[in-house]
Formats: C-alpha cells, sequence, structure tokens
C-alpha cells in the first residue's frame, strides 16, 4: 500500500494538490476525491469503479485522511478535500522533527512551525497506538470542548481514567500542553492537525460497527521461536539435501509440452464447464430451477450427451461416474473381465477404509480375488502376485496398491478403449439427448418456491429420482 | 562436551552451504528444460468473453468473521465455520440453515464436509480436527456424539477428508501435515518439512490418488506422498505466507494464493512455475483460490474484499466482482462447477453465478 501512496505523492507524476479553500482557511497541498479516483484508474488501468475502491481502501487504512467530516472514512469521488497522512516515526519526546522512516522520503514539506510536532505514522507501522496517546487525545477533546465526545469515546474514555489512573495527571498535563502549542499555530495547521488525529484514532481505534481494518487473524508463526530452532537443526539440512539430490535426479517434461496439455485440457473441457459455457436447461442457481441437477443426478436412468461423451475423455472420468462405471462393469461383464473392477473397487476400500477394518478386507479380498480357485480370480502376472502375496502375511492398507494398480493399467489400456469403440457405448451416445434450454419465464415476478433436495445425511440411502420424463428422451435430440 | 558442540557446528555451517549449492544446481536444471512461457503458448487461444458473475444467494447467519467453507458432493450443500465457533450446514439453493453445532473455541479455521454427506470436520484454535455426524434426530444434540479425531501442538488450519469418510487429512501452524483414521483416531502418517505454520492443503485428483499438495508460512508449497511421507516436490517462488493452494482439474499443476499479493501456476511434470497471475492494482494478499470445472478460469478471494477472476492460459483478469465489506476469507467451486461460493469476514457467505 505504501508504494502506491508513494507514488501517489510524487510532486511530478502523483496526484494533483492545490490548495483548497475549506470554508475560510485555506488548506495547501491537499487533493479532490475525484482526482483520486482519476488518478488511479489511470496509472492502473483500470475502471472507475476499481479505482473509486481501491481509494477508498486507501483512506480506511487511514493514508489519505478527509479534510471535511472527518468522522467518517470515505472516499467520495467528488470535490471533496482529502490529504496525505504524514508517515514518519514516531518519536515519543516532543521536541525536534522526527526521522525519517526506512529512509523513505516525504516530498511534502511540513507546515513550518515552531514547537513540538504531534507525529503520527502510517497503518503500517507495526508499533501498537499507546494507550497513554488515546488518553491524552480524548482528554483534549475533553477539554476544548466540553461534550464532544461520543458515547463510545466517553467508555473508552472513562475506562482508561481507571486503568492509568496513576498516571492521570501526566495525561492532563500533556493534553493542555499540546492544546496551547496548538493555539501558536495557524488556523489553517490546527485543522490539518485535527483532521489527522482524528483520521489516525478512527483507524486505531473504530468505533463499534466499523469494521477494524487493523484485525489480522490469530497469529501465524506464533510458535516462531521453535520455528528458528528447526531450521538451524542439522537434522532439517540433511533433509533438505536428501530432497535436493532426489529431486536433482528426477525427469522433468519440457514446459512446452506441459502447456500445450493445459490448453488441449482447457479445449476439450470448456464445454463441460457450466461458468465458461453455461449449461442446459439452465443453471439452477441463476434461473432457481433445478432441472439440471435432477436431469445429472448420481444415478440417473438416462445420462446426457455431454455426460456419456465426459466418460471418453479418461478412465478415471469413466469410474468417477456411477453410471459410467455400471455401464463398463457390464460391458466387462460380456468379455469376462467384471472381476478386474471388482478387484479395483476392494482395493479402494481397504486404501480409505477404516483402520480397524483392515485385516479383516485384507483377508476378504486374498479368498474373493487372489486365492487359487478364487471364485473372481483376477489375473495378475506372477511377479506381482508374488509380491503381493509375500505382502499379505503383514496386511496394511497399501498391501494391494502393486495389484491394484497393475489391474487399473491393463483396464485402462486394454478394456477400456475397447469400451469406447464398442457398440454398447456408442448406442449410450446416440440415445443421449441435449436438454433443451429453458424458456425464459413469462411473467417474471412469479415466484418459483425452491424446493430443497434430500439431505444426504438421512437415512437410509437417498435416492435422487430419475428424470423419468426428462426432454433428453431418445428422439428428442435438441 | 566441547569438542562435541564444535564438531556440531561445523558440519551445522557446511551442511547449510551444501543445500543452497544443491538447490542452486536444481534450479538450473529446472531452466534447462523451460522453453516456452503460457501466455506464448496461449497466443493462438480464444479470448474469453465478457463475464457477467452476480451473487445469487447471500446466507447470512453468522454473528462474525467466516474462516471457512466446503460444499458438500450433493452441489447443494455447504457448510461453514467463523470466528465466534459456530459451525453451521446451509442448504444453499434454499438459503435455509440446516444444522448447527458450537465448537468449544473461537476461530474455527477449518472446516470441510465428507464425500458420503453424513458429517463434517472442523477445527481451529482447540488444536484438534472434530468429526461430527450430521443428524437430524431433534432429540440428539449434535455435540454429543462428537468424534475428536486429530491433535496438533498449535492450531489447525485446513483439514480434508480423502476418498472416504474415514480418513481426514489436516494441515497445522505447529508446521506439519497429518493423516488421521476417524474410527480410532489413530495418526497414519504425518508430514514434517515445513519450516513454519502450515496455511492450506489440496488432495490431487489423481487416477492413483496418492499425494497432496500444501502451503505455509514459509513460503514453501510442497507436494507430499501420503503413504511414505515423503515430499516429492517443492516450490519456493512465492514473496510471502502463502494462503491457498489447489490442483488445477487434470492434476498436472497447481495454483497457490499468498499474502504477496501474486496467485501462481505450478506445474508437476515441468517441476516449475509457469504462470503469475498479479496486477499493479492489487495490493492486497490473496487468501483464496479455486478453478473453475475445465480449469481454464482461476477464481480468487482478496483481503481487499474482492474477488478476481483470471484467465488461466492467457495470464489476464477477466473480471473483478465487488460485494463482499470486508476481506474474502474462502472461495470453493460447486462440484459441478455450476457456482461458486465465498465466505467474509463481513459474516455472510455469497453463491456467485
Amino acid at each position: 500500500m505504501e508504494r502506491v501512496v508513494v507514488s501517489m505523492q510524487d510532486p511530478d507524476q502523483g496526484v494533483k494538490m492545490r490548495s483548497q479553500r475549506l470554508l475560510v482557511t485555506v488548506i495547501p497541498h491537499a487533493v479532490t476525491g475525484s482526482d483520486v479516483v482519476q488518478w488511479l484508474a489511470q496509472k492502473f488501468c483500470v475502471s472507475e469503479e476499481e479505482a473509486l475502491h481501491l481509494g477508498a481502501v486507501l483512506v480506511q487504512h487511514g493514508y489519505i485522511y478527509p479534510l471535511r467530516d472527518p468522522r467518517s472514512l470515505m472516499l467520495r469521488p467528488d470535490e471533496t478535500p482529502y490529504r496525505f497522512q504524514e508517515g514518519r516515526r514516531a518519536c515519543w519526546d516532543w521536541s525536534g522533527t522526527p526521522p525519517c522512516r526506512r529512509g523513505l522520503v516525504v516530498h511534502r514539506p511540513l507546515p513550518k512551525s515552531p514547537g513540538p510536532q504531534t507525529p503520527y505514522f502510517w497503518t503500517s507501522t507495526l508499533r501498537p497506538a499507546a494507550e497513554l496517546d488515546y488518553a491524552i487525545y480524548l482528554a483534549k477533546k475533553n477539554i476544548r470542548k466540553r461534550g464532544t465526545l461520543v458515547d463510545y469515546e466517553k467508555d473508552c474514555y472513562d475506562r482508561l481514567h481507571k486503568k492509568i489512573n496513576h498516571a492521570w495527571d501526566l495525561v492532563l498535563m500533556q493534553a493542555r500542553e499540546q492544546l496551547r502549542a496548538a493555539k501558536q499555530r495557524s488556523k489553517g495547521d490546527r485543522l490539518v492537525i485535527a483532521c489527522q488525529e482524528q483520521t489516525y484514532w478512527l483507524v486505531n481505534r473504530p468505533p463499534p460497527g466499523a469494521p477494524d481494518v487493523l484485525e489480522q487473524g490469530p497469529g501465524r508463526g506464533s510458535c516462531a521461536a521453535s520455528r528458528v530452532l528447526m531450521t538451524k537443526s542439522a537434522d532439517f539440512h540433511k533433509r533438505e539435501i536428501e530432497y535436493f539430490r532426489k529431486a536433482l535426479g528426477r525427469t522433468r517434461v519440457k514446459s512446452s509440452v506441459c502447456l500445450e496439455a493445459y490448453l488441449s485440457f482447457c479445449g476439450q473441457r470448456g464445454p463441460h464447464d457450466p461458468l465458461v459455457s453455461g449449461c442446459l436447461p439452465s443453471n439452477p442457481w441463476i434461473s432457481d430451477n433445478d432441472a439440471y441437477w435432477v436431469m445429472n443426478a448420481p444415478t440417473v436412468a438416462a445420462p446426457t450427451k455431454l455426460r456419456v461423451e465426459r466418460w471418453g475423455f479418461s478412465f478415471r472420468e469413466l469410474l468417477e461416474d456411477p453410471v459410467g462405471r455400471a455401464h463398463f462393469m457390464d460391458f466387462l461383464g460380456k468379455e469376462f473381465s467384471g472381476e478386474n473392477l471388482s478387484f479395483w473397487e476392494a482395493c479402494e476400500e481397504l486404501r480409505y477404509g477404516a483402520q480397524a477394518q483392515v485385516p479383516t478386507l485384507v483377508d476378504a479380498v486374498y479368498e474373493q480375488f487372489l486365492a487359487p480357485g478364487a471364485a473372481h480370480w483376477v489375473n495378475i502376472d506372477s511377479r506381482t502376485m508374488e509380491q503381493t502375496l509375500e505382502g499379505l502375511r503383514q496386511p496394511h492398507r497399501y498391501v494391494l496398491d502393486d495389484a491394484q494398480l497393475h489391474i487399473y493399467m491393463l483396464m485402462k489400456k486394454d478394456s477400456y478403449p475397447r469400451f469406447l469403440k464398442s457398440d454398447m457405448y456408442k448406442a449410450l451416445l446416440a440415445e443421449a439427448g441435449i436438454p433443451l434450454e429453458m424458456k425464459r419465464r413469462v411473467f417474471p415476478f412469479t415466484w418459483r418456491p425452491r424446493h430443497s433436495s434430500p439431505s444426504p445425511a438421512l437415512l437410509p440411502t437417498p435416492v435422487e429420482p430419475t428424470a423419468a420424463c426428462g426432454p433428453g428422451g431418445g428422439d428428442g435430440v435438441a | 562436551m566441547a569438542t562435541e558442540g564444535l564438531h556440531e557446528n561445523e558440519t551445522l555451517a557446511s551442511l547449510k552451504s551444501e543445500a543452497e549449492s544443491l538447490k542452486g544446481k536444481l534450479e538450473e536444471e529446472r531452466a534447462k528444460l523451460h522453453d516456452v512461457e503460457l501466455h506464448q503458448v496461449a497466443e493462438r487461444v480464444e479470448a474469453l468473453g465478457q463475464f457477467v458473475m452476480k451473487t445469487r444467494r447471500t446466507l447470512k447467519g453468522h454473528g462474525n468473521k467466516v474462516l471457512c467453507m466446503d460444499w458438500c458432493k450433493d452441489k447443494r450443500r455447504i457448510v461453514s465455520s467463523s470466528q465466534d465457533g459456530k459451525v453451521i450446514v446451509w442448504g444453499s439453493f434454499t438459503t435455509n440453515k440446516e444444522h448447527a453445532v458450537t465448537m468449544p473455541c473461537t476461530w474455527v479455521m477449518a472446516c470441510a464436509y465428507a464425500p458420503s454427506g453424513c458429517a463434517i470436520a472442523c477445527g481451529g484454535l482447540d488444536n484438534k480436527c472434530s468429526v461430527y455426524p450430521l443428524t437430524f434426530d431433534k432429540n440428539e444434540n449434535m455435540a454429543a456424539k462428537k468424534k475428536s479425531v486429530a491433535m496438533h501442538t498449535n492450531y489447525l488450519s485446513a483439514c480434508s477428508f480423502t476418498n472416504s469418510d474415514m480418513q481426514i487429512l489436516t494441515a497445522s501452524g505447529d508446521g506439519t501435515c497429518a493423516l488421521w483414521d476417524v474410527e480410532s483416531g489413530q495418526l497414519l502418517q504425518s508430514f514434517h518439512g515445513h519450516g513454519a505454520d502450515v496455511l492450506c492443503l489440496d488432495l490431487a485428483p489423481s487416477e492413483t490418488g496418492n499425494t497432496f499438495v500444501s502451503g505455509g508460512c514459509d513460503k514453501k508449497a510442497m507436494v507430499w506422498d501420503m503413504r511414505s511421507g515423503q515430499c516429492v516436490q517443492a516450490f519456493e517462488t512465492h514473496e510471502s505466507d502463502i494462503n491457498s493452494v489447489r490442483y488445477y482439474p487434470s492434476g498436472d499443476a497447481f495454483a497457490s494464493g499468498s499474502d504477496d499479493a501474486t496467485c501462481r501456476l505450478y506445474d508437476l511434470r515441468a517441476d516449475r512455475e509457469v504462470a503469475i497471475y498479479s496486477k499493479e492494482s492489487i495490493i492486497f494478499g490473496a487468501s483464496s483460490v479455486d478453478f473453475s470445472l475445465s480449469g481454464r478460469l482461476l477464481f480468487a478471494g482478496y483481503n481487499d474484499y474482492t474477488i478476481n477472476v483470471w484467465d488461466v492460459l492467457k495470464g489476464s483478469r477477466v473480471s473483478i466482482l465487488f460485494g463482499h465489506e470486508n476481506r474474502v476469507s474462502t472461495l470453493r467451486v460447486s462440484p459441478d462447477g455450476t457456482a461458486f461460493c465465498s465466505g467474509s469476514w463481513d459474516h455472510t457467505l455469497r453463491v456467485w453465478a
């Protein structure tokens, strides 16, 4: 944020500054809200809406403060005058000029006036606004004009009074001293400083209900101490070295190949992406009609054309779709290799199952698929079979990984391509229809009640209603 | 003993320098095969048209900042968690609240829906991940059936079920990730390697389903083998904390969003960063990212209350969405890609389409 604000204050390229007339007083080096918006829009080549948003954020964080009505930190894109907050490191000895922050030079000359400068800083300073300073600020307000403290400020004032009671004399003394010093300045300066102060405290002590822009969330790296220890340990470095050695040995693919893959993937899936290409009959969220979901329910008698097409994209897509998987199982049955898919499913169950189930599941798989003479014996190459049987002596959830991979690849390289070329699949593709686009509602004010679907959490197993009379029927290809 | 200490120090320095030189060599190797940039390859792709995305549903009901959300596989239901400890399950199509649970801790930073739709997991400052079975029985108090699954030594930042209701993967502020058995609460595998808090994770949609990626405050994104617990690949090009990681739908790449106001795309086969999504006018960190179904669009929520939509291939910004009144903390695309949901510190969730 600071980068942006600094460039905004650049005397040549920054936002146009001029003296603004506020009631009777003239304030130098001020900018109008509309100038700020224009400059941002131009510099970053963005729309006015976005420029306004960005400017508003800068104001909310206190980098720019309004000169009129400083109670609300908003950016108004009109002639309302604003000024840039001074970004100097605070020094709480009230004399002398504060040093520049991190070598950052503030282009704008400070109002030349004698006496102590009241320091304020940019919100990115890590130092939290001290309670003492807030007390002094409130005390000043109270003394200057009794009754100007707003409700929440009065509460804070009372609370602080109780808390730092011992130093209260100091607080009042500082407040009076600052007020006295301020009186020596010109009216313009006084107004500027008052606005600066007000903005600063609006940011650091937001009134109830206003968003606190400084809030960060629970501290990260809160175990920073232990982190430091960890990075310094020899183990950590040894692990790093091992990782780097392995990484150096890995095979990489040329960027051009990888990037081309994205193009083909996005191109293939584009028409299937509702947010990119829309969806038929309509996007339920836009039309309030859930026909799309009914038609594409997990288990539906008549899958849509797009859905059947997807089964041809990759083996994974086919398996992930319950309808696709069921059809594939039928196909395998015809080829007498259905046990392959069953075996794969059983292995998945083992891998993602409960830890307590592991021994039972492994036994079951062995009995059904691997034991000699098993009912659904799977044909794995002898080496993998040997290794698997060996591993079964100490069963764990990954013991069937090799066998599972072998069968998976077998299905993927052999059965799957045959499935896609089969009459069965071609018939499915031909039967599947494209839903008609939903007609626009004639009476836009008719309220459609939104029906909730049955929650999956309801027992027994939820069965989605099949699209019995969906428009994607056998002959209704739109 | 004094001599041992000295020996230790010497090897420490030499180890460090050895690691550094290997790291340099690795960067060289990675650069060798980088023959073209993504936006160059994407020049022949048709540009996307104008996108008009609006808020279609607003879910109001949380009393404080929304920190995390997840979709149910039924494409409609959403679980969300917030700073005040409340976890709510919404039927977001109807905007009805279906379940609500109050956690015993504040800042519930992680929540996830089980694949079956019958349970939810959540956790945060309590350093634990708890699983609640969902029930419609009015007599049952949901909190009564709660199962404490994961135990970390610092806050829980992210959690996700694997392919079933019976395993959970967690990421924590203690710098580790871990895989747990839900039924017994047993630790199945732990993943060490991050040098600071881990803030996010995502499971790979691969055929063999064995890896996941995590991002942390050490600016690194690391890819892990779930079975061995080893880090398989690591990427360190971000300039600040990585808040969110998400796999590209094909599983060959992943995107990350960070406090350095950029989102980046990392390719796993090329083993390098292949794209940066940033703009001069975006100066706030990206808190959460997700891809559309085809991977053409990348949605990113930022701390300046906006959501930016990026064209993944061309690297340009397609659209900026306003609407939230405080930072966007979480963003997920629905399982069938018809919409995406964003949760924000302004106490609301919005579904956009």
